[in-house]
């Protein structure tokens, strides 16, 4: 790693990037926070309203019924694609004809609009007419997504986990790929098991990636909106409804600003803090 | 346990065809047909779908407008994310990791917290509805994932090499595009791949920001799903058509993907 040198010059670099971002972050930032603050009777007309949005976000069963779905959800996801992401990544051929085939078919999910892959899933999903929903039915299970809540719930994870679980594969397979060679063999002489090799040699190597794939799946999955708002609608009832889905319920639904902007606040908060922990985690270890 | 080991990933590849697989089985055959029964493949073969759309200027007009915001936004991403990622891997200054994080911060940014503002902003700045405008609103979330990808990719580069530049004469510039930029192309190829990849996938605040001259293929088919009835077949078309762009970005960065993973910290 290189040794940085200091020189402030160095902002002009950087300041394309930050006029960019900032145009498109903090004015809308700014926007969301002005409704926050604020009670409307519509006409333009805006009234101080100081935090009473925000005790009323947070004392509101409904945003606690959200949040809950939301935590599930993404505890659920990163439960089952971190380890099958890795367990898949470590029984790929290293080399041959038919990695990138492979590499290839895998990144195919993460390329399919997000809208796309909701229509694809709820048509797959049909009890009438979809594959998913003929074959389950067909083995016995009663199975309807837009009824019953536990198969709405079935299908959104197991959709997330089609969609997204090549991330983490493509990362844990890159992080295994840059192990040399030696290590292996070292290994070899003095005899070590699979899951010793795995314990000592490749996790750590690993250890990188894969907070980088944590990250970007909670963070991911933790703003998740097309994909359940196309496959099911939040439904059957609320059973489906994450964290955005009722923001956006709120915001142009129902058009209740003030309510929608403390929210988004809130929102933007619980994600700012969990990555900072996994940000703070990851660079720990840093040298830089 | 050796003899199982490939099984793994091929068991995987072909539950990942399988939805995929549905979705062109319908695109394949007539509403009629999709409506009326099950059948694993159509028996009554038909391309009417995939001829609605290349004829009719609302619906391939789509895909226009969304390769063309697409690929405004990979360019500006990767454009002005070289010069910054190159100053966080090389030099310290005032400020530089609050920064950093600070960047990363938009990437976590709920779009459904900004589709209002948004909106208002881009109306503002009258910008509604251009290609430019759902270009630059990407750059939200693309800008922070290209300068990481390409800081880690720079930082892997030895400084020997800026400075045997300088000793050589190069000037600052020169140095940049002529020695920098070429040792890092794979770096940039993972960049712009990503890029591409998160802004044609996005559809929240494509669909917002534009309304008739910029509308993206995804948000056509949403519409057409409520306004038309429901067109299953065309909108299965419509869906297998969006996966090919992807499909031909990741045939080029192939070599790269898993190559580029590891050398950068994506």
């Amino acid at each position: 790693m290189a040794v940085k040198t200091e020189n402030q010059k160095a902002w002009f670099f950087i300041l394309p990037v930050i006029i960019l971002v900032a145009f498109n972050a903090l004015i809308p930032l700014m926007t969301v926070v002005n409704y926050s603050v604020q009670e409307t009777f519509g006409n333009n007309v805006f009234l101080w309203s100081g935090v009473r949005w925000f005790e009323d976000v947070l004392h509101s069963e409904r945003f606690h019924a959200a949040l809950g779905r939301q935590l599930m959800f993404t505890g659920i996801i990163l439960a089952i694609q971190v380890p099958l992401g890795v367990a898949i990544a470590l029984t790929m051929p290293r080399q041959g004809p038919w990695v990138p085939v492979c590499l290839v078919l895998m990144a195919l999910p993460l390329l399919i609009p997000w809208n796309v892959v909701g229509a694809m899933w709820n048509i797959f999903a049909l009890p009438d007419i979809g594959l998913l929903g003929r074959s389950i039915n067909a083995m016995g299970i009663d199975y309807d997504m837009t009824q019953q809540p536990y198969a709405a719930w079935f299908t959104l994870v197991l959709m997330d986990v089609w969609h997204w679980t090549s991330l983490v594969v493509l990362l844990a397979y890159a992080g295994l790929i840059s192990i040399p060679d030696a290590y292996y063999q070292a290994a070899k002489i003095d005899g070590a098991k699979a899951w010793a090799v795995f314990r000592h040699i490749q996790l750590p190597k690993m250890k990188q990636v894969l907070t980088i794939a944590i990250l970007l799946r909670f963070m991911d999955s933790f703003m998740i909106y097309t994909e359940p708002f196309v496959l099911t609608g939040g439904g059957p009832g609320n059973a489906t409804t994450l964290l955005s889905i009722d923001l956006v319920k709120i915001a142009l639904g129902q058009f209740d600003l003030g309510m929608a902007g403390a929210m988004s606040l809130i929102y933007f908060l619980i994600t700012l803090l969990v990555s900072w922990v996994f940000y703070t985690l990851m660079t720990r270890d840093d040298p830089n | 346990m050796k003899r199982l080991i490939p099984l793994a990933p091929i068991l995987y590849i072909m539950f990942l065809m399988l939805p995929i697989y549905w979705l062109l089985n319908m695109s394949f055959k007539t509403t009629n047909e999709i409506l009326g029964g099950f059948s694993l493949w159509p028996h009554n073969f038909t391309l009417e779908n995939y001829r609605t759309i290349f004829t009719d200027p609302t619906w391939y007009l789509g895909y226009v407008n969304s390769i063309t915001y697409v690929s405004i936004n990979t360019a500006i991403s990767v454009s002005v994310a070289l010069p910054a990622a190159y100053a966080f891997s090389r030099y310290r200054f005032l400020g530089d990791k609050h920064l950093f994080f600070w960047l990363l911060t938009n990437r976590m940014a709920p779009p459904a917290v900004f589709a209002l503002p948004f909106f208002q902003l881009y109306s503002a700045v009258e910008l509604f509805d251009t290609h430019l405008a759902v270009a630059l609103a990407h750059c939200l979330f693309n800008i922070p994932l290209a300068v990481w990808i390409l800081e880690g990719f720079m930082s892997g580069i030895p400084k020997e090499l800026d400075e045997t530049a300088y000793v050589d004469g190069y000037s600052f510039p020169r140095f940049f595009f002529k020695v920098f930029v070429p040792t890092i192309t794979a770096g940039i190829g993972v960049a712009a791949f990503f890029c591409f990849m998160f802004s044609w996938v996005e559809l929240l605040l494509a669909k917002t920001l534009t309304a008739v001259e910029a509308k993206p293929i995804a948000a056509i088919m949403t519409k057409t799903a409520s306004s038309a009835g429901y067109e299953l077949g065309l909108l299965a078309a419509a869906g297998c058509l969006t996966i090919i762009p992807g499909a031909f970005v990741i045939y080029f960065v192939r070599n790269y993907i898993a190559k580029g993973f590891a050398l950068g910290r994506v």
